[in-house]
């Protein structure tokens, strides 16, 4: 609870990521430090791991997230994960399209 | 009778005592007497075991053991036990009672089946009981055999699994070989698993051998079902048949134990709690043991329109009911039944891997105040040393018994016990669990959407071009193992026993190879269609058991969830480089050292060719997929394993 709350405050903190965000920087760094492990490489999520993308969390919200994480993901410091990454990580996500709605795909609308 | 004929005469008399009365092999005047007298408790050896004991050895047929060898009497004791099959692998510890059931009992119930491996010989009967509903008979060197079997009966152990392990052991330092044979004999090989065995036994003699033999099969077979062991002295086997003690030799009948059904009172008190509970709400593990559990879970779920969790150890309950409901479905109950779980404590608690100091850190999935009813059999056979008892629960109504068993008293007992007042608020109880149904059956789809034509391939679009390529099947999946964010159990509408079996029990990784050749062995005997999602470092545990499916044309569709790692490792060593505040060595891979299966990549595909396995891949691909898995289906309907290396999504 204590740490949720300093999550919260965070949020009016921290930056908006730097304009140059740069999306495949971002899914180099989501290879490179482990995110799609549980993921997945398009943020699609699992059993392991929570949907990260089309539509990811605002910034803001990610930022302090990933940052002071209480939940089953471990939360990862700026020595092991940059801000530069992070910010790259959040705009490669952004750019994944949404999925298709199911019904228009056979398999999963029989 | 001349051994052919007797031999014959074996089959039929094997064939006819497979679960219940055991008919002894009588001579044709004595049939007639016997079909209306109850049967006897114990049987007579066959004539061959019978002549021994009868005449002098120079009578026989002449041998150097100057007799009928030992053994031969024990392969006549399997043989009245209806076991079909014996997975093992070869070793001198045991090489006269092998010598016995090729030669001997003709290779027939059982039939010996060529393992690489013990601990595939024991996971294929762990399968094959999940189909079968029936035990198989492994043998094992009784030391370094075991040893690697050891895994394997521990996966049994925690899953609830018969099996009947037998260990050669050349207990007689005196007359033993030296050297490697000493090296591979012990006082008491049962030590090794007896913390995870029901039950174990050294016989010392025949007559001791044909009642352990049984016992073991009783013992076994009685819920909670386990593996039992057997440690059969190398003297025994190889030394001729002679009385015992001047009395003939003689087989105990098996009669099956009925299993324990939960006590009256305990059994009336949880249908009143869950007859006026406002959300009653069912979970189920290991609770259909066959078939019927499954309809008796439904009668009851419908009873009450209590929605149910079906863990998945089993099929316990069909995934395409209404009333079938996620994990999550615990936090607005009010009464909770756990049926068969092996972790009580799990479904009304969670643990977060992140605490404070690296200490995890619990929290209640549940309001306070619900109650909770259990009805496990594994209370009954609960051991010291390994955990697989898990944390203790506080449980309001508790029985030590077994659920299947119990369920036809309390289904009567639930609807003895609703009020007629609560009948109007029982169905619109239905109609929001239909709801809540539909909804999650679209949410599910629309998650599986997610990534669809990702490369590597996502596991959900594995899961579904798997389902489309054999959904005009009678189809099986005999395992599923590594992670697949449980896509099977999701999308696959999984409504008979057979269509899912669930995992390995104690999570020992290796399980799922051995175990889908097992089931798949099962399958092909009632005509079935077997599915095996196989993952890349389960596979290399023991792959040898490819060849042992191809050898003894065991088919099955093996589709690799190829993610080329070990993935569930791959968290826990960077969630501690997470605490420490370093970054994980990757070493050049894509996860930290030690974790990953890559550079050089394993070609799967090659390596089931070479064992006698049709094969296609690496598919990195979604749209190669379908025309592969197509092409796949046809090979093993005609009685070929096939397997489709598919480079997948993590999970």
């Amino acid at each position: 609870m204590r740490l949720r709350l300093i999550a919260f405050t965070l949020i009016g903190l921290v930056a908006a990521p730097a304009l140059a965000a740069d999306a495949a920087k971002g899914k180099s760094a989501f290879m490179k430090n482990g995110c799609w492990q549980c993921h997945g490489e398009l943020g699609q999520g699992g059993a392991a791991g929570k949907t990260l993308a089309p539509k990811p969390m605002p910034f803001e919200a990610f930022n302090v997230f990933v940052r002071n994480s209480n939940g089953q993901m471990p939360p990862y410091p700026k020595e092991i994960l940059s801000d530069a990454d992070l910010a790259d990580i959040h705009a490669y996500l952004q750019s994944i399209p949404a999925a298709k709605d199911y019904k228009s795909i056979p398999l999963l609308s029989q | 009778m001349a051994r052919k004929d007797r031999r014959r005469f074996l089959t039929g008399f094997v064939a006819a005592s497979a679960a219940t009365a055991i008919t002894p092999p009588l001579a044709r005047g004595q049939e007639e007497v016997a079909q209306n007298t109850r049967p006897p408790s114990a049987l007579p050896p066959g004539a061959h075991t019978a002549a021994a004991e009868t005449q002098t050895p120079g009578e026989l047929a002449p041998n150097r053991i100057g007799g009928v060898p030992g053994s031969d009497f024990m392969v006549d004791v399997i043989k009245t036990l209806g076991i079909k099959y014996c997975p093992a692998n070869c070793a001198s510890s045991y090489r006269g009672i092998h010598e016995s059931l090729i030669n001997y009992g003709g290779n027939k119930m059982p039939e010996f089946l060529t393992c690489m491996h013990e601990e595939s010989a024991v996971a294929m009967g762990h399968g094959y009981f999940k189909i079968s509903g029936k035990p198989l008979m492994t043998l094992c060197h009784g030391t370094v055999g075991l040893q690697h079997a050891s895994m394997a009966i521990y996966n049994a152990w925690c899953d609830r699994v018969p099996m009947i392990v037998v260990g050669g052991n050349d207990l007689d330092a005196a007359t033993r070989p030296p050297s490697v044979p000493t090296f591979h004999a012990a006082q008491d090989i049962n030590a090794l698993v007896r913390d995870f065995t029901k039950w174990d036994d050294t016989p010392v003699s025949l007559q001791h051998f044909a009642q352990s033999m049984v016992r073991a099969y009783k013992i076994a077979m009685t819920p909670p079902y386990g593996p039992v062991m057997i440690s059969l002295d190398a003297g025994l086997q190889q030394e001729p048949v002679k009385t015992h003690g001047g009395d003939k030799l003689y087989i105990p009948r098996y009669v099956p134990t009925a299993p324990p059904a939960g006590d009256g009172g305990a059994v009336k008190e949880a249908a009143k709690l869950l007859a006026e509970a406002q959300n009653p709400v069912i979970v189920a593990d290991r609770m259909a043991r066959t078939p019927n559990g499954l309809k008796l879970l439904v009668q009851l779920a419908e009873a009450l329109q209590a929605r149910v969790v079906d863990q998945g150890s089993r099929t316990n309950f069909p995934r395409t009911h209404y009333l079938s409901a996620p994990p999550s479905a615990v936090s607005g109950a009010d009464v909770i039944m756990g049926l068969e779980l092996a972790d009580f404590w799990n479904v009304v608690n969670s643990w977060t891997d992140n605490g404070e100091h690296g200490v995890g850190r619990n929290s209640s999935r549940i309001k306070q105040g619900t109650k909770l009813i259990s009805i496990n059999a594994s209370d009954l056979i609960t051991k010291s040393n390994y955990q697989d008892f898990q944390r203790f629960q506080v449980i309001d109504v508790q029985m030590a018994a077994d659920a299947e068993a119990t369920l036809p008293a309390l289904i009567e007992a639930v609807k003895s016990a609703i009020p007629a007042a609560k009948r109007s608020a029982i169905t619109q109880r239905g109609e929001a669990a239909k709801k809540a149904h539909a909804d999650d059956h679209a949410r599910t789809r629309q998650a599986a959407a997610l990534a669809w034509d990702a490369s590597p391939i996502s596991t959900a679009r594995l899961c579904m071009e798997t389902y489309n390529a054999v959904k005009g099947l009678d189809w099986s999946i005999v395992s599923q193992s590594g992670n697949v964010s449980n896509w099977l159990t999701r999308l696959w509408p999984i409504e008979q026993h057979h269509h899912w079996l669930g995992r390995s029990g104690g999570y020992g990784v290796g399980y799922g190879a051995p175990a889908s050749v097992g089931a798949a062995l099962a399958n092909r005997d009632l005509g079935r269609f077997s599915v095996n999602i196989q993952a890349d470092g389960d596979l290399m545990y023991a792959p040898g058991v490819l060849w042992t499916a191809a050898k003894h044309k065991i088919p099955q569709l093996a589709v690799m969830h190829n993610n080329r790692g070990y993935h569930q490792e791959v968290m826990h060593v960077q969630r501690l480089a997470n605490f420490r505040s370093r970054a994980s060595n990757y070493g050049g891979d894509l996860g930290p050292v030690g974790t990953r299966i890559e550079n050089p990549d394993i070609e799967y595909h090659k390596l089931a060719e070479s064992m006698g396995w049709w094969a296609r891949g690496p598919i990195k691909e979604a749209s190669q997929l379908a025309s592969a898995l197509r092409e796949a289906v046809k090979v093993v309907q005609s009685g070929t394993p096939a397997l489709v290396n598919v480079w997948t999504q993590p999970r």
